[in-house]
């Protein structure tokens, strides 16, 4: 299938001409593509070199020959990618892709992200895949790289996105798992299945050590991203998947499933459910309120405003190209802060937050 | 103020109104008078003389967050709501957290802001901001820019209130009529334990228990004991004569102070210190009881236009009298009751406030005539009370029935289904259902049970998998399933497009037998319809 894009492609000689030219990272129809390097990052389409910056489907798509992605990381692309050509990188280990030096900094986003920096000719680029600063017990934090132009992505880039702590926010959990407890409910908690379930369970871990020993129930499409955590090493509360187990009644339990879940026959396996949302989209009031579950957690793996910002700065980039999101507001802010910034139109964002 | 804060902010998150309740009777079963006054005053829609103008407001936050004008804007615009822009937007707390209570925070903070000049009220903004975390500066916000404007209604708020000072519900009501001043005084005024005086509060009401046709000769086997009258298709009322005026409370105990004056304006005849029960129907132009869609035109309405009173008339149909001369009446027999009764409503020559005749049937096969009848009428049955019963509180079998009509049926035909609620969330539930009008079908009820699980399973599945088009929740299904839909009555709707409204439909059973060819036209519910 690569073959069919190879014309879009030039030689590799005559691109790194092209590069000190134009731009060392160009956007093509195949995604992201570095044309002194001849790879392209996290391509919506199959070609030949792929470099992932984390196991999301819309970041990690089939069909390419083959995938340089974190080591951290490997485990899931296994599974997302089943059969795959894989080739693992430290984080920090830097190889040769053509002109370039290529290496995968920690993103913070979910297990084994990275942020890709490419360096060619004494020019810096990075590209950051999807990131947030604030703590995650389930992955390395994002490493603040040096470069001169920074793709970022935007997905909550307005202000008024500013996370609470998940200090907070897992109080409120701990608080309404009880009062479901204590109303002969099931806590129904609707999240993204790789990432966000695993870290809501390590923090409840690691936050609520009155809880270690519940074992809190899966959805199926939870249960394989669950077990690679565990097995890279991640702490969690204790789980089981609710068809597989025979579970008699589900009440007091915590039940941690796909947004798609919701209103599917799925949930009649659930006994009074008490259904929450863990979204930064709950951020507002409104959203949460026309989502109409029953309650809303701002629990997000994405930068928020100051992580955007703040993470901008720290690369001490003069140029930001910002990918999948809210671009608009980003690139007019940045542009009035004196950073050159631009909009790239990527094929990225499909997963929810 | 934190707590009140956390109230607000959890009745915003939830639809349910029980749940709504239980927030609000914990809140107050513990907050001090003062700031319970508070509480009560905005809950109510009590707002603060405004204290900002909406451009003061942008400038504190232009300051504040050192964010441009435009992205302000935008956020505003992706928010929708001006208190919850500023909430977002403004610096966080610095963790120096308010502390106070929700009646210093009102009295010490925010009414002082009205006397000082603009750069201070700007000052003392930015202050309150970051002095408070998320839930309080929203509490704050919308205090600042107007009201909570929260679903919590005043019928919700007395029984909240009610439950949590072990008030009487009418006394709440009662106390909360008019202008609340918010102070501790105001407050303890309302917890004060009910009146001993309790001539002008409602008494619990007696509610009759439904009796099947088959029990019928056994339950009346010596008919002459009952007291046998319509069931008129109304609002149950509890009208209440004291010596002040005139109150009526509907069955929900909730007071209808000034949405039917005539009946008030009638009974002012009555002397003080009577009760009467009865039902309150709407007249139709000959001064008889006129379908209960006529009435519902009336209950929307807390102050009736003139136009309105002369279209729909109302009357309050009386059946019982529960106190009389002051006296508590309800342990006296029924036969004593009406004849009391009787005595005081007749006299009294008005339409408004008539007496519910007693109707005569020599044996069983009179009272079944008796029942039919009452199709004609448009009532909705039978009532059988035993002459010699007192009157009981609540539900209590063995002395008051109700004896309703068979429900008509038609067969209709599944047109659109949507996800159910709470238990049954993840099944399409709520079915409308259709008649043919020629080649096309009109929808003419909802429906939401009457189907066994197994059989809302399958039909779960039907549906999912024959759904022509999604607008949102709703799926349009292929018309292809008949259900025999019964209900109460039909009534001539103009606000209908099939021009008929049903009473109670629900869905008897699915008819798997039928096609859709088979269905019922909508012209034979037309012609069941007064």
């Amino acid at each position: 299938m690569a073959r069919v894009h190879v014309s879009f492609a030039r030689a590799p000689m005559q691109s790194r001409h092209a590069c000190r030219m134009s731009e060392l990272i160009e956007l093509r129809p195949e995604g992201l593509y570095c044309a002194a390097g001849d790879f392209y990052i996290d391509p919506w389409r199959p070609v030949a070199r792929a470099v992932i910056t984390h196991g999301h489907a819309d970041h990690a798509r089939a069909g390419s020959e083959r995938y340089h992605a974190a080591r951290a990381g490997i485990g899931l692309l296994e599974w997302r990618l089943p059969g795959a050509n894989l080739c693992p990188l430290d984080y920090g280990e830097s190889v040769r892709m053509g002109a370039c030096q290529v290496s995968l900094h920690p993103a913070g986003h979910v297990l084994g992200s990275a942020q890709v920096r490419v360096e060619c000719a004494g020019e810096v680029w990075v590209v950051s895949g999807d990131y947030k600063r604030a703590p995650d017990p389930t992955c390395a934090a994002f490493e603040p790289q040096r470069c001169d132009v920074f793709i970022t992505e935007a997905t909550f880039a307005m202000p008024i996105y500013r996370w609470p702590t998940m200090v907070e926010v897992i109080a409120e959990l701990d608080a309404f798992w009880t009062e479901c407890q204590a109303q002969g409910e099931t806590a129904v908690l609707l999240c993204y299945a790789l990432g966000k379930a695993q870290r809501v369970l390590a923090e409840l871990y690691a936050q609520c050590p009155h809880r270690r020993d519940e074992v809190v129930l899966l959805h199926g499409a939870m249960e394989t991203p669950v077990d690679i955590y565990r097995r890279a090493g991640i702490h969690m509360l204790k789980s089981e998947s609710l068809i597989g187990s025979g579970v008699e009644s589900t009440v007091g339990r915590l039940l941690i499933a796909p947004p798609s879940a919701a209103g599917s026959p799925f949930m009649r396996r659930v006994k009074n459910p008490k259904v929450a949302f863990a979204s930064g989209w709950m951020q507002v009031r409104g959203v949460r309120r026309r989502a109409s579950h029953d309650r809303g957690f701002v629990i997000s793996d994405h930068a928020d405003w100051p992580a955007l910002i703040g993470s901008i700065r720290d690369s001490g980039a003069t140029r930001v190209l910002a990918t999948h999101g809210r671009t608009q507001a980003l690139v007019r802010y940045l542009n009035e802060q004196g950073i050159r910034a631009s909009a790239l139109a990527t094929e990225l964002g499909g997963e929810d937050t | 103020m934190k707590v009140f804060a956390e109230l607000y902010f959890a009745l915003g998150e939830t639809r349910a109104l029980g749940r709504k309740r239980e927030l609000l009777v914990d809140y107050f079963r513990v907050a001090a008078p003062a700031d319970a006054a508070y509480a009560v005053y905005f809950l109510r829609g009590g707002r603060l003389r405004q204290l900002y103008q909406r451009q003061e407001l942008l400038d504190a936050l232009l300051e504040a967050s050192a964010l441009p004008l435009w992205l302000i804007e935008d956020s505003y615009a992706e928010v929708g709501d001006l208190a919850e822009t500023l909430t977002l937007l403004a610096p966080e707390a610095d963790g120096a957290s308010g502390g106070q209570n929700l009646a210093q925070l009102v009295e010490h903070d925010l009414l002082p802001l009205k006397s000082m000049d603009a750069a201070a009220r700007r000052r003392a903004l930015i202050a309150l901001w970051r002095r408070h975390g998320r839930h309080e500066r929203l509490l704050l916000n919308k205090l600042i820019t107007g009201g909570l404007r929260i679903g919590v209604g005043d019928g919700l708020l007395h029984q909240a209130l009610a439950r949590a000072l072990e008030v009487p519900l009418s006394c709440i009501a009662e106390r909360l009529l008019g202008e609340f001043v918010p102070t501790a005084a105001a407050y303890l005024r309302l917890a004060a334990p009910a009146d001993a005086d309790t001539t002008h509060t409602p008494l619990p009401f007696y509610l009759a228990s439904a009796l099947a046709d088959a029990d019928v000769q056994a339950t009346l086997a010596a008919l002459g004991d009952w007291r046998i009258e319509w069931k008129l298709d109304g609002i149950r009322a509890q009208l209440i004569r004291h010596a002040g005026g005139v109150r009526l409370f509907s069955r929900g105990e909730e007071w209808l102070d000034g949405r039917f004056p005539e009946i008030e304006a009638a009974a002012l005849a009555l002397p003080p210190g009577s009760t009467l029960d009865g039902e309150i129907v709407a007249l139709d132009g000959r001064g008889s009881v006129a379908p209960f869609s006529a009435l519902q035109r009336r209950i929307g309405k807390r102050k009736p236009g003139a136009k309105l009173l002369a279209e729909i008339p109302v009357a309050l149909i009386a059946f019982d009298l529960l106190r009389g001369g002051e006296m508590d009446l309800r342990e006296q027999p029924l036969r004593e009751r009406v004849d009391a009764l009787r005595a005081l409503v007749e006299p009294l020559g008005t339409t408004s406030l008539r007496m519910m005749p007693g109707l005569h049937a020599a044996d069983h096969a009179e009272l079944a005539t008796r029942r039919e009848e009452a199709r004609a009428h448009g009532y909705e049955g039978l009532m059988l009370k035993l002459l010699a019963g007192p009157y009981r509180s609540g539900r209590v079998r063995g002395e008051w029935y109700k004896w309703k009509l068979a429900p008509r049926s038609v067969d209709a035909v599944l047109i659109y289904a949507g996800a159910g609620h709470g238990k049954r969330a993840s099944l399409h539930s709520d079915y409308t259902l259709a008649l043919w009008s020629g080649d096309k079908l009109v929808p003419v009820a909802k429906a939401y049970s009457g189907l066994s699980n197994a059989e809302l399973t399958i039909l779960d599945r039907w549906i999912r998998a024959h759904t022509l088009e999604r607008f949102g929740p709703v799926r349009v299904v292929e018309p292809l399933q008949v259900f025999e839909i019964a209900f109460e009555g039909v009534n001539l709707s103009k606000r209908h497009k099939s021009g008929v409204a049903v009473r109670f439909p629900r869905i008897l059973r699915w008819r798997s037998d039928k096609t859709a060819r088979d269905a019922d036209q909508l012209d034979t519910l037309l012609a069941m319809a007064r």
